[in-house]
């Protein structure tokens, strides 16, 4: 593939993402890990939702006693914020518009990274004012589990949407790299969609349920 | 190809023949009662359909290399290719699905019967409940059978009464295990999560047949003595069950007769056994405080640790060193035993009979 | 293999090997590293049986048996049979679609190097304080209290080579998805790439659970998590559903590519086409699909309920009517053929009968009721190696005979390979038929001795003679490749004369770039169809042009062996149940996981387009046998 070859918002296919067999590959390969994915953390929400309510005694604090409905709907407000951010970026992507591009994913790292540090703030709230540890039950440790797994993907996510914006800042958009933003706002979309399910499995049902 | 395998096919089947069907306290193949019966009558159907299926398969298979071989003077040539044939593959498809129904069938039936533990709640008018029920706890490598309406503990040794439902509430109490009797039936797990129930017959000709024991095994890999976790079942008319139920209820502590015997006695109590092992049949312990088998009726045993032949020689060796007999048993690994309190321990042990 | 290494140095020739991403030289790794494993599974096979020869037999103690056991089976199921049936995938699944390689050629690559590191980290237990002794099913209470670190290498392990496998899979889907040449439509496809293509969906979706049951195992174990510990209130029996939701598909993972190779074989020496492709394709993905709907009945004896064991039940028997299908069409494809019996034909011959009694008696295992006396038996363990052996492995070995030419450009003995199937194949029936009467008789699975008297003696003996017949089939295989190797006669094309689908249409092995046009494909047997109308090659589909070719890497190894170091700081975590934890443990998982997000990173930052042939050299190559025929 020939990534010096120069585009005009008029030449730049309407889906670069695509376009080439290399871009073609990624786009079908990726929603093939994404299937995977979604067994994944489908197994960690059967897992979570068999032990959320397995305690050794009434001393160990339940999800009930737990949650702060507050501070989740806030995390949960960032995170679909930064899945719009994402869609935005996508959008000047197949525009060639670079700049605006940029802008959008750095605003969605912005989002996902408020959205990690209110997590970390949380997971230490428990540790610290209900010495709610990874080992203290069988529901704590299946709760660590499965909202830490989406806050490593959300980690993960992160890095990579960072990356790409770092290695590309001065090679500008090409057929190469296209398919790469794509990809990784996929990926971002997918971590939104499982805390959608995490924010009613584990703490509207933990709440109210 | 076939006429080559084909003599040491029968040659094998002679053997088979000639080994029998296993021996009557441990087949599956001699069923001992409704249960296993049950079970039985399955397994001949099934292996009825499934020997019909690889009949028609090995009729077709034959046929194909014999008519269908490439012979001198057909080297060059090419067979029509044949896309396939509706007509046939409508019949091999109904055909099997036909043969599952059948199967199907009674499969459900059973299910359901031998799943049906409604009997097992039954009570009579003074609250009692009907039936027998044995509550199994399995532990890493012994077993212990506790009566929970008649108040009797005991191991390693089941004593049931023959020709009638005995239901069976079993779990483990470190990993899992399974409970098997084969000639009685099928095994269930036992867990260390829940409590799993069913029951067994145990037909009354057939265990004489067997010698009144049939051979019980744990069936799910629980450690290096996995294989040596053996019990025995004594299956026993109703009225000497009921003999054997009031000795053991009357039975408190066995006291030992001769002076050896009491000398043995306070060497078991010196040394601790006491701390896990009961001798009465009435242990009024929790069962996380009963870690290891119940004593009470053990001149009675069957075998030493589940699987060795019951005499004195054996008794001591497994005290001196249980760690040969089953690798990784929670007893100890080596005695601090003189030899002479070693006799004297036997001597006690063996005259821990609540019957005669 | 040899001949490029005398030419350029050893040196050379493993930078190759370490750095390729060529699907062909993959496969190499591939049957090579499984090779290597199946021999190792295999000779602590000969120790089971050895060990089980006579009654209270103390060849090997207690202990050493669960550990031979239970790395008998992981070997034979992670690291011997799928590597196998991987290698056979990549040297043959992108020819038969005429494509240039796989569509993620570096991640081929991180996937075998992946499996390759998982593999050594689990043997590496034998010399670390002793191998996992829990059974390859690993269930969670007696794995919980397993001592030293045997289950960590079996989690850690198995964890590894399972992130190699699932991205193999992905791999594979991609490929066979968006990589097919004009022409190949998906009901044009060979049945190996129809079942490779359903075997790595399944992959896809049945390797997550088991991840995930691995992942709990590895946290209760190494990192104080709480999962299985009862006292906590965790419960063992998640392990056991997550553990079969992802062992029964990979029973199909196994099986289904063993079908392709026997579908591709059949009618290669049937010399017709394949009798019902369609309706083969269909049971193919149904077998997938109600490989998914089946899990519990591993379990009816674990107390899931009447209810649940019916359902189970029936579902289970279901699976008979696609998987009979399939052994009629094979029938029916050699009916009225002109059947030719080499080696590979030979081992698929032996492959029907023997694979059906394996099947008949796993729906005999399908009646509940029944299943509570079969289960946990001798009769299992014959009923699985019926279908393991007499279906994955015979797969195999007809295999390495019928695809050696293509992946080595030379042929196996053909007389050899009679004398491997003359010991091995009654070897298997000796062995494994009398087991079936042994559970019937009362002998439970997974015993490290049997007491005499109990009327086993004579099975176990039969059984063990058997399993030496086999031993002596296996070895005969390897001197006849290390005779073959060394021979080292050149083949053409289509060795077996008889080919049918794309990969007989090009030299022996194929140049490294394939296919020098993409081929137009005109129909199902895409060979055979040129060949009859007198075609020397395949029509191309494009005119000559430049060829895109990926550049080789190390980063694949590198990633690979960065997993590899952070599995040992995971195991001496400070928080192990052993005990045993270092202060190095956490700091030497953070190293390696430094090194492999490291390098995921540096790859992603490298600019790596992969190069160009010029298609003035592909014309140079005329001759050498670089055409698209």
């Amino acid at each position: 593939m020939n990534v010096t070859e120069k585009f005009t918002p008029q030449t730049w296919p309407e889906h670069p993402e695509t376009a080439t067999m290399e871009g073609k590959n990624k786009f079908i390969g990726f929603w093939l890990f994404l299937a995977g994915e979604t067994v994944l953390f489908a197994s960690l929400f059967a897992t979570y939702l068999a032990l959320k309510d397995s305690v050794p005694d009434a001393s160990h604090p339940l999800a009930k006693d737990l949650f702060s409905l507050p501070l989740v709907f806030l995390m949960t407000m960032i995170l679909l914020t930064s899945s719009l951010t994402s869609v935005y970026a996508i959008y000047h992507m197949r525009n060639y518009n670079f700049k605006k591009m940029q802008l959008w994913f750095a605003i969605t790292v912005l989002l996902g990274a408020s959205f990690l540090a209110l997590e970390i703030y949380e997971f230490n709230h428990y540790v610290k004012e209900f010495g709610f540890t990874f080992g203290s039950s069988a529901f704590s440790s299946a709760y660590y589990t499965l909202v830490g797994t989406h806050g490593a993907h959300v980690t993960f996510g992160l890095g990579w949407i960072t990356a790409l914006i770092v290695r590309n800042a001065k090679r500008g958009l090409n057929l190469y790299n296209a398919p790469k933003y794509y990809v990784a706002s996929l990926y971002w979309h997918f971590i939104d969609v499982v805390w959608v399910f995490i924010f009613t499995a584990v703490y509207l049902i933990g709440k109210v349920g | 190809m076939v006429k080559k395998w084909r003599p040491g096919l029968s040659l094998l089947f002679l053997m088979l023949m000639l080994a029998g069907c296993g021996e009557p306290y441990l087949s599956t193949l001699r069923p001992a009662g409704e249960v296993a019966e049950r079970q039985y009558q399955l397994l001949l159907l099934s292996t009825g359909i499934m020997v019909f299926v690889i009949s028609v398969v090995v009729i077709i298979f034959i046929i194909v290399l014999i008519r269908f071989r490439r012979t001198k003077g057909k080297e060059d040539y090419i067979p029509e290719q044949v896309a396939g044939s509706h007509k046939l593959e409508i019949i091999w498809t109904t055909i099997p699905v036909i043969l599952l129904l059948i199967l199907a069938v009674p499969t459900l039936a059973a299910t359901f019967e031998l799943g049906d533990l409604e009997e097992m709640e039954k009570v009579d008018k003074d609250g009692n409940r009907e039936s027998l029920v044995v509550n199994v706890r399995a532990n890493l490598y012994w077993w212990e059978f506790e009566y929970p309406d008649l108040g009797i503990i005991t191991s390693q040794d089941l004593v049931v009464p023959t020709d009638e439902k005995v239901f069976f509430n079993l779990k483990a109490s470190d990993v899992k295990h399974s409970f098997w009797v084969p000639a009685a039936g099928g095994k269930i797990d036992t867990n260390t999560d829940n409590e799993n129930s069913f029951y067994l017959v145990f037909d009354n000709d057939k265990a004489n047949e067997a010698g009144n024991i049939f051979y019980g095994k744990c069936a799910e890999l629980c450690g290096p003595s996995h294989a040596y976790m053996d019990f025995k079942v004594k299956a026993l008319p109703r009225d000497e069950f009921d003999q054997w139920v009031k000795a053991m209820q009357e039975a408190s502590e066995v006291k030992p007769v001769s002076e050896k015997a009491k000398r043995g006695e306070e060497i078991f109590r010196e040394k601790n056994c006491l701390a896990c092992h009961a001798v009465s049949p009435n242990d009024p312990r929790p069962e996380n405080a009963r870690t290891a088998p119940n004593l009470a009726d053990f001149g009675n045993r069957t075998r030493v640790a589940g699987y060795l032949e019951f005499n004195e020689e054996n008794i001591k060796e497994w005290i001196r060193y249980p760690e040969k007999f089953k690798p990784g048993n929670l007893m100890y690994e080596k005695a601090d035993l003189t030899e002479e309190e070693l006799d004297l321990l036997t001597e006690y042990l063996i005259n821990l009979k609540v019957t005669e | 293999m040899s001949t490029v290494a005398s030419k350029k140095g050893i040196g050379a020739f493993i930078w190759e090997y370490l750095t390729t991403v060529d699907h062909k030289k993959i496969a190499h790794l591939y049957l090579a590293a499984g090779g290597f494993f199946f021999l190792l599974g295999g000779l602590e096979a000969m120790f089971i049986r050895i060990q089980l020869m006579k009654p209270q037999n103390d060849f090997i103690s207690e202990q050493l048996f669960n550990e031979v056991m239970t790395m008998h089976g992981t070997t034979m199921i992670f690291l011997a049979a799928m590597p196998l049936l991987f290698a056979y995938m990549n040297a043959v699944v992108p020819l038969q679609i005429g494509a240039r390689d796989v569509a993620f050629p570096f991640m081929n690559a991180l996937g075998f190097w992946l499996f390759f590191l998982g593999g050594i980290f689990l043997n590496l237990s034998w010399f670390l304080g002793g191998a996992p002794d829990a059974g390859w099913t690993s269930y969670a209470s007696l794995s919980m209290r397993s001592e030293g670190h045997g289950i960590d290498f079996y989690l850690l392990g198995v964890q590894i080579s399972g992130f190699g496998t699932l991205m193999s899979g992905i791999n594979f889907l991609a490929t066979i998805i968006n990589m097919r040449a004009p022409g190949m439509s998906f009901m044009r496809m060979p049945m190996f790439t129809w079942t490779t293509f359903v075997a790595s969906s399944l992959i896809l979706l049945a390797f997550p659970p088991l991840t995930i049951s691995v992942f709990l195992l590895m946290f209760d174990r190494l990192f104080g998590s709480k999962f299985f510990d009862v006292a906590m209130g965790g419960n063992t029996i998640i392990w056991e559903h997550f553990f079969w939701i992802f062992g029964h598909p990979e029973v199909y993972i196994l099986i289904l590519p063993a079908f392709g190779i026997f579908s591709e074989i059949v009618p290669t020496f049937s010399r017709k086409r394949l009798f019902g492709y369609s309706s083969m394709v269909f049971a193919t993905i149904l077998i997938g699909f109600l490989g998914f709907m089946v899990w519990a009945h591993h379990m009816f004896t674990t107390g899931l309920g009447n209810v649940a064991n019916a359902i189970f039940a029936v579902a289970t028997m279901a699976i008979a009517v696609p998987t009979g299908i399939k052994i009629f069409n094979w029938l029916f494809t050699m009916w009225g053929g002109n059947i030719k019996i080499t080696v590979p034909m030979l081992w698929a011959l032996g492959f029907i009968p023997s694979f059906v009694i394996g099947g008949v008696t796993g729906i005999m295992q399908a009646v509940a009721p029944l299943d509570y006396q079969l289960h946990d038996t001798y009769f299992i363990v014959a009923h699985f190696h019926y279908v393991i052996v007499g279906g994955v492995v015979f797969a195999l070995f007809a295999a390495a005979h019928f695809y050696w030419p293509k992946m080595f450009g030379t042929q196996l003995s053909e007389k050899l390979g009679y004398w491997t199937f003359i010991f091995f194949f009654p070897g298997f029936h000796l062995t494994f038929f009398v087991q079936h009467f042994l559970g019937l008789m009362g002998m439970p699975r997974r015993v490290a001795t049997f007491l005499p008297g109990q009327g086993l003696d004579a099975g176990n003996y039969i059984s063990s003679i058997g399993a030496f017949l086999m031993f002596i089939g296996v070895v005969l295989l390897l001197i006849n490749i290390v005779v073959t190797s060394v021979k080292n006669k050149k083949v053409a094309n289509d060795p077996w004369g008889d080919g049918r689908t794309m990969e007989w249409a090009l030299p022996s092995p194929p140049p490294y770039y394939n296919f020098k046009q993409t081929p137009l494909v005109r129909g199902l047997d895409t060979w055979w169809l040129e060949k009859m109308e007198g075609n020397k090659e395949l029509p191309p589909a494009e005119p000559l042009k430049d060829i895109h070719m990926p550049n080789n890497s190390i980063l694949p190894f590198i990633i690979s062996s960065g997993l590899f170091i952070a599995a040992f700081g995971a195991m001496y975590s400070p928080l192990n149940v052993v005990g045993d934890g270092k202060p190095w443990g956490v700091p030497v998982l953070i190293l390696g996981l430094g090194i492999m997000f490291g390098t995921m990173l540096l790859r992603s930052l490298l600019d790596d387009y992969g190069y160009y042939i010029p298609k003035e050299d592909l014309v140079d190559d005329e001759g050498k046998g670089g055409r698209a025929g």
